[in-house]
């Protein structure tokens, strides 16, 4: 308290925030990463005239200058598959970790703030699908769906992502519902559901955004597994998906480290990046963190 | 301590009831008669097979009954241990491909878990606020962490299977032996098991590891840190100390985790070709065996409410808050 | 003289350079003696309390001494500080609440402290004041839970003064309590003096009128700075620095506690103690300044055993 009180002249948050931003290795190296690769995803396919799944030539051709990631046993052209599998694996993660986010949030948020009964349900019904292993709900159901859809993918894991995300919303929460501001907008009539997006949303934004991030990272991490067993999109190339043929088509076994190597990396290096950015952000938000 | 276990055995009991009802939800919302289409994706070979799993599902499922029925009959099926009949393994019965397989995927998952969880504790312990240590575990746990399960399966299988030639590939014990009760058996066993155990064991380790150097700063910078070291109580002590209290945090966190854990140990098992769930449940998707692949469902859910219940009586144990707590509250 | 601190300097490392939160204060306490030591939020109070003992990681040692029975107390180095520590300088902290490990018993955690200082538990000694503080033996065989918040604080009065200290420090622990347990806690400490557990104290509170019941001696600080140093008697009745003044006219009255709105009364803040300009720290908010307080003004012995800091009192 009486540390705290001794630093006077305090520039204003956001633009303090964005001062430590920049001079956060962790932050500019995980974000540096992220944004090359998703640069790859987006812009990439836009190069390569010929769909992923295409013959293109010569089979099994370790990396060369015409083929960058050389081609499979079946003559496709990797780079080619890498590229699309980046948008889809991008895509998957963003879309996953943002329907998780969202439940996340709407429960966590109602939870904190009403508290009693209906805190009570929504806290038994968070634990409930805690508890449930995830990865094994998503087997029973993408499994019965036969044309899965990036789209559905992500919505699915969605739909099984959020129960730590609610908890640890909930928790927040709940230490803001009592603050001065918090009561003062309740004393003066406004409804819960603009306390919550007004009031206790934006106090808590940078922990909402690491939320995200988290989310993000572990959406991409189990669509790579969904995609491995054989239950991934059956519309587009992902890096799951890569990996799944990789497998089924005994790459490791034929040698063709260029087929199952790149795709791992890419995952690896994306989530990677994400907790790394996340470990950066958390730094520049919270202040205890930095390093002096 | 009642009303603890009461409310976790509330919420157990509530997710197996759910899952058990997902399970029998899902097909008959599926369109069309969730029987024939099954069959009919399935691949058995044998017309006589397919004859005989048309008349024992349409009895299982019992479309002539009402929906409440058949609900129940699921229910008595279960208590009875049927778990009807594999298509992909006609006829073996669901039951006993699981029972066979459960040994190996535990083999697995318990020491990698059990193991990767202890050292990674103490590594994350030993790491927090030293510079160099931190300097080098932290990177190291974030990219172990980050990484898919089965990609780090695969490159570990390609470099000491295929490349290097030190341990086998694939299968949980050689074509050539026999599941024996001998000494040969058993180092064949243990060899099969090596990379598996070490894939899983490494992406876990991250994780933990990452986690306890988080929570153990917050202990040292607690308190009950603070008014030690004032009172000149020497470090050692001091993150004995914290250690102790952050172990706790640790327990709750593994028991978060092992959904993911489980997920990593079937992803692995499909890698190496290992005998347990994992290698299973793609066999029946494969297949489209639904009958098998639900078996397995209902199998890691118990498996897994089984092993949240431990880790509550465990914390019990370590935590004397909670112990205290109930007490007072039952007094 | 039990402590003599001379021209103590301590600055906090911040990312914008160096906060002058304690700069060059200078003074002293007789075998025996309670210090209270008071001022808002800021004025470089905890600072000094935490110099005294350990400085947290921000903080650094810039100058001046610290002597402690004759000898000097190597507050800059936090290892050599250590054998010094719990022996010969002791804390009661702000956080009694939280400052026993939640998961030991206590008995337990204060054998395990013990025997990490290479001292014998004395269980006579240590049973004799829990008796005297009041708690029941039993307590050494319970988890810090299971004890209500006085008992805790009088749990961690006890621990922290076992060893007989020739300083204790008791920085705002008072702050949290109601006022009869803060009458209670002020009693405990002046036996704790008077049977001779500590030599001198070191007692920390914004609350003037509280500090008048238990110091034999009043410090006031302002901005890193000693303001007026005095007899309590003569702090509260005679103030002759225009904060005090301020500081105490701004209480409704002396022995009824209403400091929480201790500063109301005097208008404006204390200066940024980032690069403060030279002269007198008070003198924007000071209804007597002039031209002189451009200059520092030096503490002035006005009286016997009363240090002022102020040109208008010299």
């Amino acid at each position: 308290m009486t540390t705290t009180t001794v630093e006077p002249l305090r520039p204003p948050v956001r633009w303090e925030a964005l001062y430590f931003a920049l001079r956060n290795t962790k932050l500019l190296v995980g974000m540096g990463i992220i944004l090359i690769l998703l640069g790859i995803g987006v812009i990439g396919p836009f190069f390569i005239d010929k769909p992923p799944s295409e013959y293109v030539g010569m089979q099994m051709q370790p990396p060369s200058g015409e083929f960058w990631l050389g081609t499979n046993t079946f003559g496709q052209d990797l780079w080619a598959q890498f590229v699309h599998g980046l948008r889809t694996t991008f895509l998957v993660g963003a879309l996953g970790g943002g329907i998780a986010a969202v439940i996340g949030m709407a429960i966590g948020f109602l939870a904190g703030y009403k508290g009693g009964w209906i805190d009570e349900i929504l806290t038994m019904f968070t634990n409930v699908v805690l508890v449930l292993p995830t990865l094994a709900v998503l087997f029973i159901l993408n499994a019965y769906i036969g044309v899965r859809g990036a789209g559905m993918q992500a919505l699915f894991i969605g739909l099984t992502q959020w129960p730590w995300a609610a908890r640890s919303i909930r928790a927040q929460t709940f230490s803001l519902r009592s603050r001065d501001f918090v009561d003062l907008a309740r004393l003066s009539g406004v409804g819960s559901g603009r306390i919550i997006m007004r009031e206790i949303a934006p106090n808590m934004s940078s922990y909402l955004l690491l939320t995200f991030i988290l989310l993000f990272g572990g959406s991409i991490l189990i669509a790579s597994s969904l995609d491995f067993i054989g239950l991934g999109p059956t519309d587009a190339v992902s890096l799951g998906l890569m990996l799944q043929q990789a497998h089924q088509w005994s790459a490791m076994h034929l040698g063709l480290w260029w087929w199952f190597i790149p795709p791992g990396a890419g995952i690896t290096l994306i989530v990677g990046a994400l907790y790394v950015a996340n470990v950066g952000l958390d730094e520049v938000f919270n202040p205890k963190l930095r390093e002096l | 301590m009642r009303r603890y276990f009461g409310r976790k055995l509330l919420v157990y009991g509530l997710t197996f009831f759910m899952a058990v009802t997902v399970n029998w939800l899902v097909p008959r919302l599926m369109p069309g008669d969730p029987v024939a289409s099954m069959l009919a994706r399935a691949r058995v070979a044998q017309p006589e097979a397919q004859e005989a799993l048309r008349v024992y599902y349409n009895n299982l499922f019992g479309f002539d009954q009402p929906w409440w029925q058949q609900y129940l009959n699921s229910w008595g099926a279960l208590f009875r241990g049927d778990f009807g009949i594999s298509l992909w393994a006609f006829p073996t019965p669901v039951a006993d491909l699981l029972t066979r397989a459960v040994p190996y995927s535990l083999a697995l998952l318990i020491p990698s878990i059990l193991i990767s969880w202890v050292i990674g504790n103490r590594l994350g312990a030993l790491a927090a606020r030293r510079k160099v240590l931190d300097n080098t575990v932290l990177p190291v746990s974030y990219v172990l962490t980050a990484t898919p399960y089965l990609w780090l399966a695969a490159l570990m299988a390609w470099g000491f299977g295929i490349v290097w030639g030190i341990f086998p590939v694939a299968g949980g014990y050689s074509f050539s032996m026999t599941p024996s009760f001998t000494w040969p058996f058993f180092v064949d066993l243990l060899w099969h098991w090596v990379l598996p155990f070490a894939s899983l064991f490494l992406v876990a380790l991250g994780g933990w590891a990452i986690g306890m150097r988080n929570v153990i700063i917050y202990e040292l910078e607690s308190d009950y840190a603070n008014y030690l070291s004032a009172l000149g109580a020497p470090q050692k002590l001091i993150r004995r100390y914290a250690f102790r209290n952050a172990v706790l945090p640790q327990i709750t966190g593994l028991a978060l985790q092992l959904g993911v854990l489980v997920a990593g140990a079937l992803v692995t098992e499909i890698v190496f070709s290992y005998p347990g769930l994992g290698s299973l449940i793609l066999a029946a998707i494969q297949n489209k065996d639904f009958f098998l692949l639900q078996g397995a469902f209902l199998f890691i859910v118990l498996g897994v409410l089984i092993a949240n219940f431990i880790i509550d009586v465990i914390y019990v144990i370590v935590d004397p808050r909670t112990r205290v707590g109930m007490a007072g509250a039952s007094a | 003289m039990t402590l003599e601190v001379d021209d103590l300097r301590v600055y906090y490392r911040t990312l914008k350079g160096d906060v002058q939160a304690l700069d060059g204060v200078s003074f002293g306490v007789k075998d025996g003696e309670i210090l209270g030591l008071a001022g808002e939020s800021g004025c470089g109070k905890t600072t000094l309390g935490k110099a005294l003992i350990r400085l947290d990681g921000r903080m650094k040692h810039v100058g001046g001494s610290v002597t402690l029975d004759d000898q000097v107390l190597p507050i800059g180095d936090d290892v050599k500080m250590n054998p010094y520590r719990f022996k010969q300088v002791s804390l009661i902290p702000q956080y009694s609440m939280s400052a026993m490990n939640p998961t030991r018993k206590i008995g337990r955690m204060v054998r395990e402290l013990l025997d990490s200082r290479k001292v014998k538990l004395d269980l006579d000694e240590l049973h004799n004041r829990l008796d005297l503080v009041e708690l029941p033996r039993e307590v050494l065989g319970k988890y810090p839970i299971e004890l209500s918040g006085g008992m805790k604080q009088r749990m961690v009065m006890v621990i922290s003064t076992l060893l007989n200290p020739s300083l204790l420090i008791a920085d705002e622990i008072t702050s949290a309590l109601d006022v009869s347990t803060q009458k209670a806690v002020v009693t405990t400490l002046k036996g704790f003096r008077d049977r001779g557990f500590v030599k001198s104290m070191l007692f920390i509170t914004h609350d003037i009128s509280l500090t008048n019941q238990l110091a034999d001696t009043i410090m006031v600080m302002y901005a890193g700075k000693l303001a007026e140093k005095a007899p309590a008697g003569v702090v509260v009745n005679a103030p002759k620095h225009p904060y005090t003044q301020l500081l105490i006219s701004s209480l409704p009255e002396v022995g009824v506690r209403y400091a929480d709105k201790r500063l109301t009364g005097i208008p404006g803040n204390p200066p940024s103690l980032l690069n403060p300009v030279p002269g007198c720290r008070f003198r924007d908010r000071c209804p007597l300044a002039f031209d002189k307080c451009a200059e520092e003004p030096p503490p002035v012995e006005v009286e016997k055993d009363h240090v002022v800091a102020c040109w208008k009192a010299a």
